[in-house]
């Protein structure tokens, strides 16, 4: 493979299995690539072990199951416990659709550590039209029974401009759900979300009164919830350090087989990513051109080059730079000091005229007939 | 929230303690994340099993390592543990 490394790398920490890009959701801010559709093969079963296998050796230990919708695949209680076997914590990232308490309970006994279920809002109406599907109750009853098999129960709620206002209930919400962790992950613009930005970015003045209220919820809930709070960077003027660092932490494996150094790194041009099924997770990890192409700070252009940030930051989000400004070896816009910073205001602007416009503009669901015409 | 040191402490049901042989340390697994220990902490965590309070598990480890004044030491590390939600009591 091309690129080789001698500089010894940090091995693998965190591996993200995507199981499979089915999912009965739509939601409009999905991460995944607009054009999944295209991609129908997905790994066998034994492709999966080995790669558990594989990247357990190698040090990985946390290991999140999603997709799409994980639930969807027939082999997951099997999965569950070889990862356990193996020694992975193992986290189920589920929109709930489709979880019985008998699968629960079949999963915990499999070695399951940990349910996350996504919940849209915090009344139906808004879950079920965000959601694309009718699924409000019943992820509420999931989230109960998760508690009651003795699950540590985080839930997720993904934060944009459709829901921002109901921060409050939300808080309220999870509170009353007996949740342990509340995610609060305002959304970030790849994927689905990017196509959907002008519909689903907040202002500045609807996402700082909603992080005041997060907040000072934080403290009144401390060592009861513990509230994670994912800021959406177009309103900071640095960038986030994408991934710690490209190819130290995160190991992500698409439905088909492809390796990632982040989930949205497919809609990179040229990574050529390579797939479990031509290579080890070793020669991957160290070897490909992929997961080198940005490790390290010697990739970096001007300003990112001579920054005395750059160890810090790593020059942000790689599908953000490649998104926003047309170059993926750029700084991330998001950078004050980028030249292309302007881009970040033309689409917080943007967004606000369409929220003004009398003829708001349709969200567009992710299926995979929208899927197929975005691609 | 400080630790009551007549009840006994044990491992927080939620987490998971857990030796790792590529880092060749204990680690605390929990949701999306995890934290490393040193040595002297997985010590005294490995004592939290519910059946020691406070001053057991330092006579226990003081006769381990064959010294004495650990109490301030092991009761600092776990009033921060206590509050980071890796211990219980009940
Ligand atoms: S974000 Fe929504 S549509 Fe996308 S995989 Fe998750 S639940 Fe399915
Ligand atoms: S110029 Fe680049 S390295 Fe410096 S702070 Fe901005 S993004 Fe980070």
């Amino acid at each position: 493979m091309a690129g080789s490394n001698k500089i010894s790398n940090t091995p693998p920490r965190w591996l993200l299995a995507e199981l499979t890009y089915a999912c009965p959701l739509q939601c409009p801010y999905c991460a995944n690539p607009v054009d999944y559709a295209k991609y129908q093969t997905e790994l066998s079963t034994e492709d999966w072990k080995r790669v558990l296998t594989q990247a357990r050796k190698m040090g990985a230990v946390q290991l999140g199951f999603s997709g799409g919708e994980p639930l969807t695949r027939k082999d997951l209680p099997e999965l569950v416990k070889h990862a356990r076997d193996l020694g992975y914590y193992s986290n189920l990232i589920t929109s709930g659709y489709g979880l019985t308490e008998e699968k629960i309970i079949q999963l915990k006994e499999a070695g399951l550590d940990h349910i996350q279920v996504s919940i849209q809002a915090s009344t139906q109406e808004l879950n079920d039209h965000i959601a694309g599907t009718t699924s409000f109750q019943h992820k509420k009853e999931v989230a109960h029974l998760v508690k009651k098999h003795g699950y540590p129960m985080v839930l997720c709620v993904v934060i944009h401009r459709e829901n921002i206002h109901q921060m409050a209930q939300i808080l309220e919400m999870a509170e009353e759900l007996g949740a342990d962790y509340l995610e609060l992950a305002n959304t970030q613009y790849y994927g689905w979300a990017h196509a959907n930005r002008d519909l689903l970015l907040p202002t500045k003045e609807q996402f700082e009164q909603a992080e005041q209220i997060a907040q000072a919820y934080k403290e009144k809930v401390a060592g009861k919830m513990k509230i994670y709070y994912v800021v959406p960077d177009f309103y900071e003027d640095r960038p986030k350090a994408c991934m710690n660092g490209w190819g130290t932490t995160f190991l992500t494996i698409a439905p088909d087989g492809v390796a990632l150094p982040c989930h949205s790194a497919r809609e990179l041009p040229g990574l050529d990513c390579p797939n479990i099924k031509d290579y080890s997770i070793e020669e991957i990890w160290n070897e490909s051109k992929a997961f080198n192409l940005f490790r390290g700070l010697e990739w970096m252009k001007e300003p990112c080059r001579s920054c005395d940030e750059k160890e810090k930051d790593f020059g942000g989000c790689r599908c953000q730079a490649y998104l926003l400004t047309g170059d993926m070896y750029n700084a991330d816009p998001v950078c004050s000091k980028s030249p292309d910073h302007a881009v970040i205001q033309q689409a917080i602007d943007s967004a606000a005229k369409n929220a003004l416009a009398a003829d708001e503009k349709p969200l567009i669901f992710r299926n995979s007939k929208n899927s197929r015409l975005l691609s | 929230m400080t630790v009551n040191p007549d009840k006994p402490i044990k491992f927080s049901s939620l987490h998971r303690l857990q030796w790792e042989e590529a880092q060749q340390k204990y680690i605390i697994l929990y949701p999306e994340g995890m934290v490393e220990l040193n040595q002297s902490s997985a010590e005294i965590l490995k004592l939290c099993d519910g059946s020691r309070n406070l001053a057991q598990i330092v006579s226990e480890l003081e006769l381990k390592f064959a010294t004495s004044g650990l109490t301030n030491d092991i009761s600092a590390f776990l009033e921060v543990a206590l509050k980071n939600g890796w211990i219980q009591q009940n």
